[in-house]
């Protein structure tokens, strides 16, 4: 049953690499970056278990945790331009929508 | 004792199914929907359910260990952040001028079989392009 697991994470995974690649925008992108990330914790889990070796689950939080951070940073230089870019100066000044 | 475990092996069996189910019909909505916001509302099928099935098949499979607390950790990990993501993501899409696919932007598709609209152009949906106002 596991390889059943691992197909259908293999394939959800396919699936997400290629919306990755055809886009169209940069938000597709991150979306599909971030199923790749959720994906990869699932494969880590699965995978896991098929070669009766459940520690790799270690590896799946720490991927899960750098996946979140991913996330944000892309959008955030998308959204800004610069990484080390305080938000709370342009609140203040009410440009947020 | 032999049969609880046998129930308990069945039903591990059904949920992983299930949950690999919801990840490969969450992934295909990710490829087939038209625009971000509808993508993002098939991902996230993966990030809940799927997700939730898979994990709570393995914890069953594994029995009451380390690997189980570590199974809801990760669990737990991804009902807080994936939300989370989700928010962020819709925002800067928002902010961008991604604007949604609404109702009336498809009206001129055509229906095969119908005579009256055959001027416009066919359109599937999974190429139609969001307009992005730059």
């Amino acid at each position: 049953m596991f390889y059943v697991a691992t197909g259908a994470v293999l394939i959800a995974l396919l699936f997400a690499v290629i919306r990755a690649i055809r886009g169209p925008t940069v938000f597709d992108r991150v979306l599909a970056g971030n199923t790749v990330g959720t994906l990869a914790i699932l494969l880590l889990a699965a995978l896991g278990f098929l070669t009766g070796r459940p520690e790799f689950l270690d590896i799946g939080l720490t991927y899960g945790l750098l996946n979140l951070i991913g996330t944000f940073a892309v959008l955030k230089f998308f959204r800004i331009g610069d990484l080390a870019y305080d938000v709370t100066d342009e609140q203040e000044k009410s440009a947020w929508k | 004792m032999e049969m609880i475990s046998q129930a308990a092996h069945a039903a591990s069996w059904v949920l992983i199914v299930a949950g690999s189910f919801f990840l490969v019909a969450g992934a295909l909505g990710m490829l087939r929907m038209p625009d971000v916001y509808t993508r993002m509302h098939a991902a996230s099928v993966i990030d809940t359910l799927g997700a939730t099935l898979l994990i709570l098949g393995l914890a069953i499979q594994a029995g009451f260990t380390l690997v189980t607390l570590k199974l809801f950790f990760v669990l737990a990990l991804l009902f807080f952040f994936g939300p989370v993501a989700s928010h962020a993501l819709a925002q800067a899409a928002l902010y961008a001028g991604v604007e949604p696919i609404l109702d009336e932007d498809r009206r001129n598709r055509t229906v095969p079989g119908d005579t009256a609209n055959k001027d416009a152009t066919p359109e599937s949906p999974g190429k139609s392009t969001p307009t992005r106002p730059t």
